[in-house]
């Protein structure tokens, strides 16, 4: 019998050519996603990353509805000119508690997995609110509403409990706390950032917006650009150990 | 639910359909009323009335319809079920316009960015998965249902299975599709590309996929022909793999069930290759393998001719389905992505080139003996460059996933450039041929209503593709180009700034062309429209002479 009478076993029986279909299609994705799960070298050893608070966690799902992961990628390259451009080339590690990830795929507005630090508070406030002001040629929309808009604070900690599930690595404290964790975060006088710096050490406490009240949801965006690629020393990164 | 006559009764489908539309409509006014967040609540309450509405239609069609459900077959001949096709394409054609208008306004707003007017809802980053998602899944998906389910009844010769069933499909995919985009401009997203609605959205599509695949499976196994015809296993594979996709890319945890955000169970890099091994294969499955399956029904139909290579159809109908699979990880070269898989991805991406032109050859050599047809039909034209359209975006993206070519195109709007090339040349052309063939058929009318229209609709929408592309490869590399200069001082030679403004003359020849294919878009539409009206006029006016005899 030849290869094409045999064939005929598929064109002659729909269920059989729906099961080599689909045993046809599993392989690839088999091989190459079920390893990422168990391959130790898959995600670095760092030391420094930790689940974003709940201020930059508010800020992240910002940046998740705005779209912005559109025209920003946040992924450096080992590249030559991106790693002058942007800094060290990110690692995986960097992205490991972020649901879902944001590398992007287009660059139409630069790389943003550094730019925590690089500019100040007010330099975001203004340009998130009209990036033509400070930066003439942008293409960027304004969004002076975030200014406008005061945090959701009732479904905080929820967000917290859904994240951990997920395997984001929240403490029970960290949850209880959600809500004054981010007042706090937001507001250098308030009593509670103590608690805060206990909670998630060497995280920024800034009026970011600059503007008495509740946390706005431009405090909550400027604090997680703020804090984006700052997790990881890289003086003390040990790249040799690392190498794969 | 007797009736006055006791032979009329409800099917088992009506009168379940009724039950889980009228508890749907209850459940979801429940859910609107104690919503966490407006698009939540915004969302419940269109379930709720789509519900209700369903559950209306259901018992006001049993009321108007016989006793006995449509016939298997008329006079020995199979009775073919046209009405969800009809409503398929005529969904195809709105939602193509709409898309393609989106795609224009966002496309103007990168060369104009005053164009967002600084509001949440139409700002690009809003926009611009509505843009995706209308031209993707719903003028696509719209163009696939109505297709696949002409195609399996055709080839099977026999009515396609259910009553309802079809209808469900069809009206629930276009729910699906209206959850998405109003959801989008009110900022419901879980930002993972070309899987962007949020979980609710993804479990009813779950649910609508399933009957989907159950109508069009039934439909092959009670066929009258011995044999599945060839575009049926493109269908088959891209329906089965879609839903496979689909189920692997979106298992998320909602917050609340009353609120519309959720985390996704993936994180870091494990999300990135989930979302990838999805994105590259909803092109693989959605816009390849189901428009290949148009491009197996309708060129020889249209060309009256025969498929040229039944062998070569077998070949690269596995080899496609194999390798399309691993082509994931080209989309994260050079990333956190460990190397094996990078290198993975680029082995079988470049592979993919030979099924790829396997299926081109396929389509093109199916017009040996009648390439004359291309000098006087221009749908047949339309399919014919569709497929050309397809061999050359087929090259290209082997070429952009080599590794060092994609340190270049990669961030840059060559990547823009390629995926219109196949958006626009392939799975537009095809679509748009498929249609003009379709909607004569469906509506028993002689021909299209001028086919000097569908002339200058291939020809505006021809020129408008070619600026569109051309506009984008020179953009694309001339940014990725200026990223990496450097001075001979050894500095980077341009801030990211000037990247940015030299793009602006590239935007503006880009929505130019966009425009173009719009313009073709709304004469097609116009062409189609007075194909199935002028008809009636032609009736009615038979009709009206009949009466004054």
């Amino acid at each position: 019998m030849s290869f094409w009478t045999r064939h005929q076993i598929f064109e002659k029986n729909s269920v059989i050519l729906i099961a080599g279909i689909l045993v046809v299609i599993a392989i690839g994705g088999l091989v190459e996603i079920t390893p990422l799960f168990y391959l130790k070298s898959t995600i670095e050893v760092v030391d420094g990353v930790r689940p974003y608070t709940p201020l930059e966690l508010a800020g992240r799902n910002i940046y998740v509805r705005e779209g912005c992961y559109l025209c920003h990628s946040q992924m450096v390259r080992p590249l030559r000119d991106e790693v002058e451009r942007y800094g060290h080339f990110s690692l995986a590690a960097e992205s490991m508690y972020d649901h879902p990830f944001q590398w992007g795929s287009k660059r139409t507005g630069p790389d943003l997995a550094r730019v925590g630090a690089k500019y100040s508070d007010e330099w975001h406030v203004t340009h998130l609110t009209n990036p033509r002001a400070i930066v003439p040629q942008s293409v960027m929309p304004g969004y002076p509403f975030l200014a406008q808009t005061e945090v959701d604070t009732a479904v905080v900690a929820d967000n917290l409990k859904a994240s951990r599930v997920v395997g984001v690595p929240y403490s029970d404290e960290q949850i209880r706390n959600a809500v004054t964790d981010l007042k706090a975060q937001a507001d250098p006088d308030n009593v509670g950032t103590d608690a805060f710096a206990k909670r998630y050490p060497k995280a920024v406490i800034r009026n970011f917006d600059s503007k008495a009240g509740a946390p706005t949801e431009m405090d909550a965006l400027v604090a997680y650009l703020q804090m984006l690629g700052t997790l990881v020393d890289f003086k003390l990164y040990n790249e040799k150990a690392n190498l794969r | 639910m007797q009736q006055s006559q006791c032979t009329k009764w409800m099917t088992h489908g009506e009168a379940g359909l009724m039950l889980f539309f009228s508890m749907a409509a209850f459940v979801c006014a429940f859910a609107a009323a104690k919503a966490l967040d407006a698009p939540f609540a915004f969302h419940a309450s269109l379930a709720a009335v789509a519900s209700g509405v369903a559950s209306f239609a259901i018992m006001n069609r049993y009321l108007d319809r016989p006793a006995s459900l449509p016939p298997e077959e008329i006079n020995g001949k199979p009775n073919y079920n046209v009405g969800p096709i009809k409503c398929a394409s005529f969904m195809a054609m709105f939602w193509g316009i709409a898309g393609f208008a989106v795609g224009l306004l966002i496309a103007s707003q990168l060369a104009w960015p005053a164009l967002n007017l600084d509001l949440p809802w139409t700002s690009f980053g809003r926009l611009r998965p509505l843009h995706t998602s209308a031209v993707i899944f719903a003028f696509g998906g719209n163009v696939l249902i109505a297709t696949s389910f002409y195609v399996v009844q055709r080839t099977c010769r026999t009515r396609l299975v259910g009553d309802l069933a079809p209808w469900f499909v069809v009206l629930g995919y276009n729910f699906f599709i209206l959850i998405a985009g109003t959801g989008y401009l009110l900022g419901v997203t879980q930002s993972k590309e070309y899987a962007e609605p949020e979980w609710y959205a993804d479990l009813w599509l779950t649910i609508v996929w399933v009957v989907y695949l159950v109508v069009f499976v039934m439909t092959l196994v009670k066929r009258k022909e011995p044999h599945i015809f060839v575009a049926n296993w493109f269908y088959l594979a891209f329906i089965v793999t879609i839903a496979v996709l689909h189920l692997g890319n979106n298992p998320a945890l909602p917050v609340s069930v009353f609120g519309s955000k959720s985390y996704i169970a993936w994180g870091g890099v494990q999300d990135a290759m989930f979302q990838w091994w999805y994105g590259h294969n909803a092109v693989g499955f959605f816009l390849t393998a189901g428009f290949l399956a148009i491009m197996y029904y309708f060129i020889p139909k249209r060309a009256e001719r025969p498929v040229y290579s039944y062998r070569l159809s077998i070949i690269h109908f596995w080899a496609l389905i194999f390798l399309y699979i691993w082509a994931g990880p080209h989309h994260l070269h050079y990333t956190a992505l460990p190397d094996w898989a990078q290198t993975l991805g680029m082995t079988f991406s470049i592979m993919l080139w030979m099924p790829s032109w396997g299926g081109m050859i396929n389509g093109l050599m199916t017009l040996s003996g009648a390439w004359d047809k291309l000098r006087t039909d221009p749908v047949l034209r339309m399919l014919v460059v569709s497929v050309a359209f397809y061999g050359m975006s087929t090259f290209e993206g082997p070429m952009m996933s080599i590794k060092v070519v994609n340190s270049l195109s990669h961030y840059t709007d060559w990547t823009i450039g390629h995926v219109h090339s196949g958006a626009l040349g392939w799975v537009g052309f095809v679509s748009f041929g498929a249609l003009y063939c379709l909607i004569p058929w469906l509506w028993d009318r002689k021909g299209l209503y001028s086919l000097k229209l569908v002339n200058w609709h291939f020809w505006t929408a021809s020129i408008g593709i070619v600026l569109y592309i051309s506009a984008m490869w020179v953009s694309g590399i001339l940014q990725g180009l200026m990223w990496r200069a450097y001075t001979s001082l050894g500095f980077l030679e341009y801030s990211f700034l000037e990247t940015v403004e030299a793009m602006h003359p590239f935007y503006v020849i880009r929505a130019a062309g966009g425009a173009l294919f719009l313009i073709g878009a709304l004469i097609m539409a116009y062409n189609l429209w007075m194909t199935v009206r002028a008809s009636e006029a032609d009736v009615g006016t038979e009709l009206a002479l009949q009466a004054a005899e």
